[in-house]
């Protein structure tokens, strides 16, 4: 299990996280719903240490993260950026291995070889490419692969399909619901998307301005919202 | 950082040893030094003695100080430089008692020993055309201060920057010329020729004033103090090879103005070889060995020998020239890569170090190896350590640049996969900001392959060599002879460093 309670986190005199408290079971995918600004972000970089919170405890299975080893904790969770953050002067095999080298791992290509495979990109064909070669669905496809490529217990995405057009963005959405059914991990993704929200997480945490607005199952934030705001988003995502 | 001081430090210890026995002769860089500091080498070679030439110094104050360092044991100086240039004394008096007062000075303050004089005197020689003087009724410094503000002056930046110079000329008379242009003496008499200016500075036994029919204005109120040429030797040479101190003073009393003014004709108009002029006159006045066979026995490159280089010469100025690129480049390499890299890491202070470095840029190199002179001394080590200095700027900036420019997603992923700080910098930062850092290299490069020429102003040889001796000597065979290659070096170690780019440069 993952779990923050009463996080808070502020940068100078701007409030990203006020006391805030959201949890997600193992396999379970929590996904983190707002605006810019909400410290959605945030909070996802407090579950691998690229934050730590001011006040409040992260809890990752069990272990207080305070107590864990950043960079221990980072190569076995995986992580998405938004635009990916391939390395652009390495081949995507050496990117989707990057993970199992810093693990020492000796079988590391073959690793990236079995993550290449699960999302859907030919090892053969996508290996000896690089990053600036590929499309953006693939960039991402491939960033994913290095995420899952460490075998981790936790996968971390930041709007991992937000800079993408409409129809990869839904394909890449399909194939990754499909591969959730396949490997099992659990997940904290970032969007800004309601309905991306309600088709992949097993539960949803609406933020605004640092606080938790509602912290629900997909089905009963639909059936009853608990703010006039989340009830905006659901309209504006067209679930209502 | 450490490891570049402790080779400059070995250097500067290789620099100061010499063969023993060895006496070391300097000249400052123009016609008549050499062929008074080559004169002086022939006659101790006569005598048996080893020397080791190193002519063409700087100016005044980097031979001087070359000497006052033991950097070299003697050459010819004159006793009114050493009164206004060197003692900054502005009183005057006669010949003989400017050379009391500087023997006596220069023994008491340095140890150093003005031997008797040669027995002519070269003083600055303000020249005009003949027609120009006919024109404006010019025979006296007194008439140019009246027609100077309707005149154009061509001056060597030596005599503009003197006390006894221009400054002190322009209060003396009153002189206010229309322009002043700085100009080498190697196109200084063509440019008064050709008309493009018309007043010069010569030396009154220049080979040019002959040539050219050129009137001397006379020094009426007897601003300029008596130069009597003589040999000026260090302490060392004095207290260790007295027998050396006695054959030189052989020339002593034994030039008048008629002779030096024929030499110097061969020289730097005829462009005769100046160790075949130097022995030619010293067979004349009976000191010759047979000096059939002159020229550098010592295989030191520095003694301009011919107008021309020959190609052994000219492979062995390259390839000292390459020495000196070579080690100071990789000596900026080895400390500004990490230093660009810890200011990227302390990045409050950094915009102000990397200017403060930059501030050296502006420093002129001849400036530049003054400041280092008392402490590194002469030759390879000065040279070596300013051409470093000059190479750290472009370095320093495009590693802060490069690495604090690197791909920030690449980067932020990088850290979120786990890879520590170190892994970061080494397998991201830095192949990232290679291109950017190598065009920092090649600048640096380019930069000191051409400010490397100026290192044989101080002794470090080069193919500056020629071209200081060619501006001194007036003869563009020469120049070009070090400029050529030298300009071709700078392509070459472009195209190279070109190379190691493609090598270091990460698969984008």
């Amino acid at each position: 299990m993952l779990a923050a309670e009463e996080v808070s986190k502020r940068y100078a005199d701007v409030v990203a996280l006020d006391r805030v408290s959201v949890a997600v079971d193992d396999g379970g995918c929590l996904a983190l719903v707002g605006e810019s600004g909400a410290g959605k972000s945030t909070l996802l970089r407090c579950f691998n240490r690229l934050v730590d919170p001011d006040s409040g405890r992260i809890t990752v299975h069990g272990s207080d993260a305070r107590a864990l080893d950043p960079i221990a904790l980072r190569r076995r969770t995986g992580y998405v950026a938004q635009e990916g953050g391939l390395l652009p002067h390495w081949r995507v095999g050496r990117n989707v291995a990057l993970v199992p080298w810093l693990q020492h791992e000796p079988r590391a290509n073959e690793r990236a070889a079995e993550a290449l495979e699960l999302v859907g990109l030919d090892p053969v064909r996508f290996s000896g490419r690089r990053p600036g070669e590929l499309s953006g669905g693939q960039r991402q496809r491939a960033a994913l692969a290095r995420a899952l490529a460490g075998r981790p217990d936790t996968v971390l995405l930041d709007e991992p399909f937000g800079a993408l057009d409409a129809i990869t963005r839904g394909e890449l959405r399909e194939s990754f619901a499909e591969l959730r059914s396949r490997v099992r991990f659990t997940c904290v993704l970032v969007t800004h998307d309601l309905h991306e929200a309600i088709a992949l997480a097993t539960r949803i945490a609406v933020l605004r301005n640092g606080l938790v607005e509602q912290d629900a199952t997909p089905a009963e934030m639909v059936s009853a919202p608990a703010t006039e705001y989340v009830e905006t988003l659901l309209s504006r995502a067209g679930v209502r | 950082m450490r490891a570049a001081l402790i080779a400059l430090m070995l250097l500067a210890a290789g620099h100061a040893s010499r063969a023993h026995g060895q006496v070391v002769v300097g000249s400052k860089p123009f016609g008549e030094s050499y062929l008074l500091g080559e004169m002086m080498a022939q006659t101790l070679e006569g005598a048996g003695i080893a020397v080791k030439r190193r002519l063409g110094l700087g100016a005044t104050e980097i031979a001087f100080e070359a000497l006052r360092t033991g950097a070299i044991d003697l050459y010819p100086e004159y006793t009114g430089t050493g009164l206004v240039a060197i003692l900054h004394d502005s009183s005057r008096g006669t010949a003989a008692q400017t050379f009391d007062r500087v023997s006596r000075e220069f023994q008491a303050r340095w140890g150093v020993r003005w031997l008797p004089p040669l027995g002519f005197e070269n003083t600055y020689a303000i020249a005009v055309q003949r027609e120009t003087a006919q024109r404006l009724a010019l025979a006296t410094l007194s008439d140019l201060a009246r027609a100077a503000p309707r005149l154009r002056a061509g001056l060597t930046p030596d005599f503009i920057g003197r006390p006894d110079g221009l400054p002190g000329l322009a209060r003396a008379y009153g002189i206010r010329f229309a322009a002043v242009r700085s100009l080498v003496p190697a196109v200084k008499y063509q440019a008064l020729a050709a008309r493009e200016v018309d007043v010069i500075d010569g030396y009154s036994t220049d080979g040019f004033i002959a040539r050219y029919d050129l009137v001397v204005l006379v020094d009426d109120q007897r601003f300029f103090p008596p130069y009597q040429a003589a040999a000026l030797v260090g302490r060392r040479l004095t207290r260790e090879q007295p027998q050396a101190v006695v054959a030189l003073m052989a020339l002593s009393g034994r030039l008048d103005e008629t002779i030096m003014r024929q030499l110097n004709r061969r020289v730097e108009v005829d462009g005769e070889p100046v160790a075949r002029v130097a022995a030619d006159a010293l067979r004349e006045m009976g000191l010759g060995v047979n000096q059939a066979q002159p020229v550098r026995r010592d295989g030191d490159p520095r003694a301009p020998s011919s107008g021309r280089v020959d190609s052994a010469s000219l492979i062995r100025l390259t390839l000292r020239h390459l020495f000196l690129v070579v080690l100071s480049l990789g000596l900026a390499i080895l400390v500004a890569v990490p230093a660009g890299l810890v200011l990227e890491r302390a990045p409050r202070g950094a915009e102000a170090a990397i200017r403060a470095v930059g501030i050296i840029q502006t420093i002129p190199g001849l400036a530049l190896v003054a400041f280092m002179l008392p402490v590194l001394g002469i030759g390879t080590a000065p040279a070596v350590a300013a051409l470093f200095l000059y190479s750290l700027y472009p370095i320093v900036r495009n590693t802060y640049t490069g690495v604090r420019d690197a791909d920030r997603h690449a980067v932020a992923a990088a850290l979120a996969a786990g890879m520590t700080p170190g892994q970061v910098l080494r397998h991201v930062r830095l192949p990232l900001a290679a291109p950017v850092i190598m065009a920092g290299v090649r600048t640096a490069g380019v930069i000191n392959v051409g400010t490397a020429t100026l290192a044989a102003l101080i002794g470090a040889g080069g193919l500056g060599d020629p071209i200081v001796a060619g501006l001194a000597l007036a003869d563009t065979r020469m120049v070009l002879s070090g400029a050529v290659p030298a300009a071709i070096l700078a392509l070459l170690v472009d195209t190279g460093l070109g190379a190691a780019e493609r090598v270091v440069r990460p698969d984008l």
